[in-house]
C-alpha cells in the first residue's frame, strides 16, 4: 500500500502556504500531523496532487492565555496539549479526553488543528470543540475569520473551510462555576469510540457534545434543556431520537443509541466536581 | 523537483543526507535505503504499531510519516537502542520473559517500552498493558511483554 | 515404543528447564532476517490487480498503458503465466468424495472471489508496480455470487463451477450407536442450541511474502519463504514450475508469526516464483495488509445445529449436529478446505464417556476468500459444541459444570480407549487436569465472588473447557492421500573439531522456540553445554528432509529425532572415547563437553577427541572408522495422531448496560506430555488462549450480500490489543506419550483450540441470571445486548 506519487511543499509563512494551496486550485492538500490523511493516501482513497507540509509555520504554533481565552496553534500535537500546563489549568476537559485518542505514537504527531479540519464523525476533538463552545480561527484568501465550532462540522468529513486553513482555535478558560464530563464506550483502548460524549455545565447549562454516533459531533439542545430542568434520565434520553444515529458493522442505530445514552449516564455520573 | 526531496538527518546517531521520493515514508526510507531492516512494516496504516520508532524522542507511526518530514530530525530505531546501550536492560527483561516469539512486534514494543520506562512509568501492570496497547502482537498474548516492562522497572528501582 | 530408562531416569540438565531462546538476542537487537529484508541484486518487485468482485467474467484485459508506466519489467496474465505453471486441485484421495476446481495463480477467464489476483505487474519498486497497477484496464462482467453458506445448496445459488452440479465441496457423516433412541429414551433431556462461528483470519503481523530467485545457468530456483513447510513448498514449486525438485531450494529465515496461514498455497506467490524464472531475476512479492486480509485464508466459518442428551442424573447419552462450513470458490491446495470440518466431526465430544454419536458435515463452495487451516483446526468449534452443549445441559438439570465433567470425562486409567468418533486416545489425564484446574482457579471462592457482586447488579460468569488436542500425526493425516507432506522428520548431529554440536532438523521456526528446543535435546542428551550448539532449520538444501512444523508436531516429532540422533551420536563418540581410553563404553559418559567416568570426571574432551578423529586419525587403530555425525528419523506409527488433553477456565464480567464483555482471568492447565522447556510452552499456550479470545469477542470477516468483504483493514478487523486481554495462570501435568522416547506430544494449537468454549461458557454463566444465552461468536456487545433483550421480553 504505498502512497501514489504528490509534490511535497514546506513553505515557512501561512501566506507562502495559502499561495501554494491557491496555485494548485483544490488539486493540493495541507498536511498537518498526517496520522488520517497517510493512511488515506497509503490506501490510495485520497490521491492530491500536493502536500502543503505546515510544520514550519510558527504561525500555526505555540499556545497562550489572554484574558478568558485560550488560543491553541492548529499545529499543537495532541501529545503538546497533554504535557501543555496552560491546557491543563484551564481546560481540564481536554486532559480527560486526551488519553482515549488513539496511541502514544499518534498522539505525538496528530495535531488539534488536522483532527478538526478532517471532521472524522468519530474523533473526539470536534465533540470537545462542540462542548467547550470554542471559536475556530481560520485564515484564507480573504483574510481571517472565526467561526464558532457550533457552525464548524456540516456533515461526515464536511466543514465549513472553505479555501481556509485551521490557524488556531479558542477555547474559554474554565470557570469555576463549570463542571466536566467525559465517556467514550470503546472495545478496546485507543479504538474510534462505539459512541462517546464530551459535557461541560456552566451552572445550570449543559452542552453535550456527541461523538461516534451520527454523520458529525452533534449537540441536542432539547437535551441539554432536559438536563438542565433535572428531567429523569428516561426523559432525557428519549431526546436523543433526535440523532441520526448510523448502522455499521459494529453496531446499528439502535444500538448506538442505547450505547450513547450509557456514555451520558456515565458521564454525568463521574462529572468533575 | 518537487517530487524529490533532499533531506539531512541523524540516524542512530549518525548524520545521514540523501534525496527520497516525497512519498517514501520514513520506515521504508530506513529500511529500503539506508537498510536498518530492524524496524518492521505491518499494515501501512498506522494500527498495528510494528513500524513505531523514535524521532526526536518521541515514538511515532513510522508508517505515517514521510522522510521529507524527517528532516533535521533525530531518528533511533531498534538497531540504535541496541548500540548505544538504551534497551540492555529490557533485552534481558524480554530474554528472560520470553516476551517475544517471532520478533515481529519486538522492534514496536521495544520503542513503546523504552519510552514508557524513560518516563518514570510506574510498575502498574494496567498501565503497562494500556501503554502498549497500540502495539499488535500475536504471539504472546502480552503478559510476557508486562512482566519484562515490569522487571526492568523493579530492578531500576531497587 | 518406550524410551531407554537412562535417558530421563535422572534428570536431564536440559530437557524440561525453562532455558531462554538463544534466537532472541538478534531479535531483540532488530538483526532479524524476514523475508522482506533480504535483497538480491538487480531484484524486482510484484504487484497484483486483484478482483473487486467476488464473481465476474474476465472481458478483457488492458495493459498498454500500465506497460508504459515507469519502471515497469513485465505484465502477466493468467493466460501468460498458464503456459508456464500447471494448475492445482486442492484434493486429496482419503477425503472420499472431496472435490475442487483446477486452480491457477492468476485467475483464468473468471475471477472467484473479491482478491483473487489477475494480473501481476513486475516493476522497479513496489511503489511503481502499484502506480501500474492503476492503469490496467480489466473489463468485468459482474456475476451473482455465491455468499450465504446456508443457501449455497439451494436450486436459485448460482453455482460456482458447473461441471460440479451444485456448491458441495464434500459431505461425510459419522454415526456412533443409536442416537434417536438415546435421545427418546425416558429421562433424558435434550438440549438443542444453533451455533454460529464467525469466519475470521490469522493476522499475522508479518504479512506473507516471498522472494524468489531463478539462475537459468543452473536451472535453479531458489525461494526465501515465510512459512512452516519448505520441503512441501519445494516439491509443489518443482511440480508446477517444471523444475527437478533437488533444483529447488527453499529457505525460511525469521518467520513473522504464521499459525498456519502460511501453510498453503497462494497464487500471488506461485506467480512470483513463475515470473523470477521468466525473467531470470529476484523478483520480491509482499502482500500488503489489505491484500492479507482478502488472500490470507480464512477460517472457522461454520453453523452448527447441535443437540446433547443427558439423562437428569447428568450422564450423557449423546450428541447430534449439523455442521455446514463456507469456504472459498476452491478446496486449498494442497492440504484441502474439507479438514477444518473433519476435525470437529472427529474431535467434538472426544475428553467424554458416551457412545451414541451423529455427526454430519457439508462444505460448501463461497465466492469468499479460500479457506483452510488455522491454528487448532477445527477445535474450538469442536470444544465449543461439546462443551457448551454441556454447561447448558448443567444448568437445565441444576448441576455444577465442575461435577457434571468429573461425571462424564474418561478416567484416567482408562486407556487406551477409542472416543465415540472413532478416535484412539492414550496418556491423557482429563479429570486430573480438571481438578488442578479448580484448585488453582480457586472454584469456590470464584462462585462465592459471583454470588457477592450479583447483589450489585454486576454479572460475573465462569466457564470451563475440557478438550483434547491433536499433536504429532502419522502419516494418515496427509501423506496417506496424496500430498507431499512428509510426516516423518529427520535430525542430524555433527560434532565439530572444536567441540562444539552442529545440528540441523527439517522442522521449522516462527518463533515459537523450535531452535531452543532442539538444542535443549541435542545438549541434554548427548552431553555439551548449551551454548555450544547450533542450529540449522529452514533450508531444503542442507537440512534432513521432513515436514516442518504445523499441527503442533515440531517438538514430538522433530525432538524425538534430534533425542534420536544425539543418542546415536553420543554412542558413536564413546565407542571412539572407548578405544581411546582403553575403556570399556559402559564405564564413559559425556558431560559438559567432556567424555567423563561414570562419577563425571573428566576423562577427555570432546575437542581433543574430535581434533584426534579429525586431524590425527593415524592415532586411532586402522579398523576404527569414526563418525562423528548422525542422522536419524522418526515418524508416529502407533496412532493416526497422538492427543493432548487441556482444562480452562475464563472468568469474565458482562456489562449488561453495554454487552461489553472483560476477560478478567484464564487458567489453563495443560498435559503435552514431556515438557521440553516450560517457558517456552506457557507463552505458546498464553499467545493461544488470546488469539481464542479473538475468535471468541472480537474477530469476524464481514461480508456484503454481494461478497464483498467490508472490514479488511487493521482499524476495522478487531484484533486483540493488551488493554484487554487478562493475565493466564497455566499449571503443567506431565503424562509423557509412550509413541516415543522422549515423551513429547505438542503444544502450540491448544490454548486457542480451548479459550473459545471457555470464554463462551463463562459469558453465558454470567448472563444465566437474566434468563439469556448466545450461541454466536464473535459476542460482540450488540449481540449480548440482543439476547438480554430477547430473555427481558421473554420474561415479561
Amino acid at each position: 500500500m504505498k502512497a501514489p506519487d504528490f509534490d511535497y511543499l514546506r513553505p515557512s509563512s501561512l501566506d507562502a502556504a495559502l499561495a501554494i494551496l491557491a496555485e494548485y486550485n483544490g488539486e493540493a492538500m495541507p498536511l498537518a500531523g498526517g496520522q488520517s490523511l497517510m493512511p488515506m493516501m497509503n490506501f490510495r482513497v485520497t490521491a492530491p496532487e500536493a502536500l502543503v507540509d505546515l510544520a514550519d509555520l510558527t504561525e500555526l504554533r505555540g499556545i497562550t492565555v489572554d484574558a478568558d481565552i485560550v488560543r491553541i496553534g492548529a499545529m499543537t500535537r495532541y501529545a503538546e496539549l497533554m504535557l501543555d500546563s496552560t491546557v491543563q489549568a484551564h481546560i481540564p476537559l481536554i486532559g480527560m479526553a486526551l488519553p482515549h485518542i488513539a496511541h502514544d505514537a499518534v498522539r505525538n504527531r496528530g495535531t488539534i488543528g488536522g483532527s478538526l479540519a478532517l471532521a472524522d464523525p468519530a474523533a473526539e476533538m470536534p465533540a470537545l470543540m462542540l462542548a467547550l463552545d470554542a471559536s475556530i480561527e481560520v485564515v484564507g484568501p480573504d483574510g481571517t475569520r472565526m467561526i464558532k465550532a457550533d457552525d464548524f462540522f456540516l456533515g461526515m468529513f464536511e466543514t465549513a473551510l472553505v479555501d481556509e486553513l485551521i490557524t488556531a482555535i479558542h477555547v474559554p478558560v474554565a470557570m469555576p462555576a463549570q463542571r466536566f464530563g467525559f465517556h467514550e464506550l470503546t472495545q478496546r483502548h485507543g479504538d474510534y469510540a462505539l459512541a462517546g460524549v464530551a459535557i461541560a455545565k456552566t451552572d445550570d447549562s449543559y452542552r453535550t457534545a456527541f461523538f461516534g454516533v451520527a454523520d458529525r459531533a452533534t449537540r441536542v439542545p432539547e437535551l441539554e434543556a432536559a438536563l438542565t430542568r433535572q428531567d429523569d434520565m428516561k426523559a432525557v434520553l428519549t431526546h436523543l431520537n433526535q440523532i441520526g444515529f448510523t448502522d455499521d458493522l459494529k453496531a446499528n442505530h439502535t444500538t448506538r443509541q442505547r450505547l450513547a445514552g450509557v456514555a451520558l449516564t456515565r458521564a454525568l455520573k463521574g462529572m468533575t466536581l | 523537483m518537487s517530487r524529490s526531496i533532499d533531506i539531512k538527518l541523524r540516524v542512530n546517531g549518525e548524520d545521514v543526507s540523501a534525496t527520497v521520493p516525497a512519498r517514501l515514508n520514513l520506515v521504508d526510507f530506513l529500511r529500503e535505503e539506508l537498510c536498518l531492516t530492524g524496524s518492521h512494516v505491518g499494515c501501512e496504516h498506522g494500527v498495528c504499531g510494528a513500524c513505531t520508532l523514535t524521532v526526536d524522542g518521541d515514538t511515532v507511526r513510522g508508517c505515517l510519516m514521510l522522510a521529507a518530514q524527517a528532516n533535521g530530525k533525530e531518528i533511533m530505531t531498534i538497531e540504535g537502542l541496541a548500540d548505544s546501550g538504551q534497551s540492555t536492560a529490557l533485552q534481558a527483561a524480554f530474554t528472560k520473559r520470553n516476551a517475544l516469539q517471532c520478533g515481529f512486534c519486538t522492534p514496536g514494543m521495544l520503542a513503546s517500552a523504552i519510552g514508557y520506562v524513560n518516563a518514570g512509568g510506574a510498575p502498574d501492570r494496567d498501565a503497562i498493558r494500556q501503554h502498549i496497547s497500540g502495539n499488535y502482537c500475536r504471539c504472546t498474548g502480552y503478559q510476557s511483554i508486562v512482566e519484562a516492562v515490569c522487571d526492568v522497572i523493579e530492578e531500576s528501582r531497587t | 515404543m518406550t524410551g531407554p530408562a537412562h535417558i530421563f531416569d535422572k534428570p536431564n540438565r536440559y530437557i524440561g528447564k525453562p532455558e531462554p531462546r538463544a534466537d532472541a538476542a538478534r531479535l531483540l537487537q532488530g538483526r532479524g532476517c524476514f523475508v522482506d529484508d533480504q535483497k538480491l541484486p538487480r531484484m524486482v518487485h510484484a504487484a497484483f490487480v486483484r478482483s473487486p468482485h467476488a464473481h465476474a467474467k474476465i472481458l478483457s484485459i488492458g495493459t498498454e498503458d500500465a506497460r508504459a508506466s515507469t519502471g515497469v519489467i513485465a505484465i502477466y496474465t493468467g493466460a501468460d503465466l498458464a503456459e508456464h505453471v500447471t494448475p492445482y486441485v486442492g484434493t486429496l484421495t482419503h477425503m472420499a468424495g472431496l472435490r475442487s476446481a483446477p486452480q491457477h495463480p492468476l485467475a483464468m477467464d473468471v475471477a472467484r472471489w473479491q482478491g483473487e489476483p489477475v494480473v501481476m505487474i513486475v516493476a522497479t519498486s513496489r511503489a511503481l508496480a502499484e502506480d501500474a497497477c492503476e492503469l490496467v484496464d480489466v473489463d468485468y462482467g459482474e456475476l451473482p455470487a455465491a455468499v450465504d453458506s446456508e443457501k449455497a445448496l439451494d436450486a436459485n445459488t448460482p453455482v460456482i463451477h458447473p461441471e460440479f452440479g451444485s456448491n458441495l465441496a464434500w459431505e461425510r457423516d459419522v454415526v456412533a450407536g443409536d442416537i434417536d433412541a438415546a435421545f427418546a429414551a425416558p429421562g433424558v433431556h435434550v438440549v438443542k442450541r444453533e451455533f454460529r462461528f464467525g469466519r475470521h483470519t490469522g493476522v499475522t503481523l508479518e504479512s506473507r511474502g516471498t522472494l524468489c530467485d531463478y539462475d537459468p545457468s543452473e536451472d535453479q530456483l531458489t525461494v526465501y519463504y515465510s512459512g512452516q513447510a519448505p520441503h512441501m513448498m519445494q516439491a509443489i514449486f518443482s511440480k508446477h514450475l517444471g523444475l527437478p525438485e533437488e533444483n529447488v531450494r527453499v529457505i525460511s529465515n525469521d518467520v513473522g508469526g504464521s499459525f498456519g496461514i502460511k501453510i498453503h498455497t497462494y497464487g500471488d506467490e506461485i506467480a512470483t516464483a513463475a515470473a523470477a524464472k521468466l525473467l531470470r531475476r529476484p523478483v520480491k512479492f509482499i502482500a500488503d495488509r489489505f491484500e492479507s486480509f482478502v488472500t490470507d485464508i480464512h477460517a472457522r466459518d461454520h453453523i452448527v445445529k447441535a443437540k446433547m442428551g443427558i439423562t437428569e442424573a447428568g450422564t450423557i447419552v449423546g450428541i447430534d449436529f449439523d455442521d455446514l462450513t463456507g469456504i472459498g470458490p476452491f478446496s486449498m491446495y494442497p492440504r484441502t478446505s474439507a479438514i477444518e470440518c473433519n476435525q470437529v466431526l472427529n474431535l467434538t465430544g472426544a475428553p467424554y464417556v458416551f457412545e451414541n454419536y451423529r455427526a454430519k458435515g457439508r462444505v460448501v463452495f463461497q465466492n469468499k476468500t479460500l479457506m483452510c487451516q488455522y491454528r487448532a483446526v477445527g477445535h474450538p468449534i469442536a470444544m465449543t459444541i461439546a462443551d457448551g452443549l454441556l454447561e447448558d445441559a448443567a444448568r437445565k438439570i441444576g448441576m455444577d459444570p465442575v461435577a457434571l465433567r468429573e461425571l462424564n470425562l474418561m478416567a484416567d486409567d482408562s486407556y487406551p480407549r477409542t472416543s465415540a468418533t472413532g478416535m484412539k486416545l492414550d496418556d491423557l489425564s482429563h479429570k486430573r487436569a480438571l481438578r488442578k484446574l479448580t484448585k488453582i482457579m480457586d472454584y469456590q471462592g470464584l462462585r462465592a465472588d459471583q454470588s457477592e457482586v450479583r447483589k450489585d447488579g454486576v454479572y460475573r460468569g465462569i466457564g470451563f473447557v475440557s478438550m483434547v488436542e491433536v499433536t504429532n500425526p502419522s502419516p494418515m493425516f496427509y501423506g496417506i492421500g496424496g500430498a507431499p507432506i512428509a510426516s516423518q522428520d529427520g535430525a542430524t548431529v555433527r560434532l565439530d573439531a572444536g567441540g562444539a554440536l552442529h545440528v540441523s532438523s527439517s522442522i521449522t521456526e516462527q518463533g515459537q522456540g523450535t531452535n531452543a528446543i532442539l538444542a535443549q535435546i541435542a545438549a541434554g542428551v548427548f552431553g555439551v553445554d548449551l551454548n555450544r550448539v547450533k542450529v540449522t532449520t529452514g533450508d531444503t538444501a542442507t537440512t534432513p528432509y521432513g515436514g516442518g512444523t504445523w499441527a503442533s508436531r515440531g517438538a514430538g516429532i522433530g525432538g524425538e529425532a534430534m533425542l534420536l540422533a544425539a543418542q546415536a551420536l553420543k554412542d558413536q563418540v564413546l565407542e571412539v572415547a572407548g578405544v581411546m581410553l582403553q575403556t570399556g563404553v559402559e564405564k564413559l559418559d559425556i558431560r559438559q563437553g567432556a567424555v567423563t567416568d561414570l562419577e563425571g570426571n573428566e576423562r577427555l574432551t570432546l575437542a581433543d577427541l574430535a581434533r584426534t578423529v579429525y586431524y590425527r586419525g593415524n592415532e586411532l587403530p586402522n579398523d576404527l572408522n569414526p563418525e562423528l555425525i548422525a542422522t536419524r528419523h522418526y515418524r508416529v506409527t502407533d496412532f493416526p495422531f497422538v492427543f493432548t488433553n487441556g482444562a480452562m477456565a475464563a472468568h469474565v464480567e458482562v456489562d449488561t448496560a453495554t454487552g461489553f464483555v472483560k476477560v478478567l482471568h484464564f487458567w489453563a492447565v495443560e498435559d503435552c506430555g514431556r515438557v521440553i522447556n516450560p517457558l517456552l510452552v506457557d507463552e505458546q499456550i498464553r499467545g493461544g488462549v488470546v488469539q481464542g479470545i479473538g475468535g471468541a469477542l472480537y474477530e469476524e470477516c464481514h461480508y456484503s450480500p454481494d461478497g464483498q468483504f467490508l472490514n479488511a483493514t487493521m482499524a476495522d478487523y478487531m484484533v486483540p490489543m493488551a488493554s484487554e486481554m487478562p493475565d493466564i495462570t497455566i499449571a503443567h501435568i506431565e503424562t509423557p506419550t509412550k509413541t516415543s522416547v522422549l515423551g513429547a506430544k505438542g503444544a502450540g494449537e491448544a490454548g486457542t483450540g480451548g479459550a473459545p468454549a471457555a470464554i463462551l461458557n463463562a459469558v453465558n454463566d454470567a448472563l444465566s441470571p437474566m434468563g439469556a444465552s448466545i450461541w454466536q461468536m464473535p459476542m460482540t456487545p450488540e449481540r449480548i445486548l440482543t439476547v438480554l433483550d430477547a430473555a427481558e421480553q421473554t420474561a415479561d
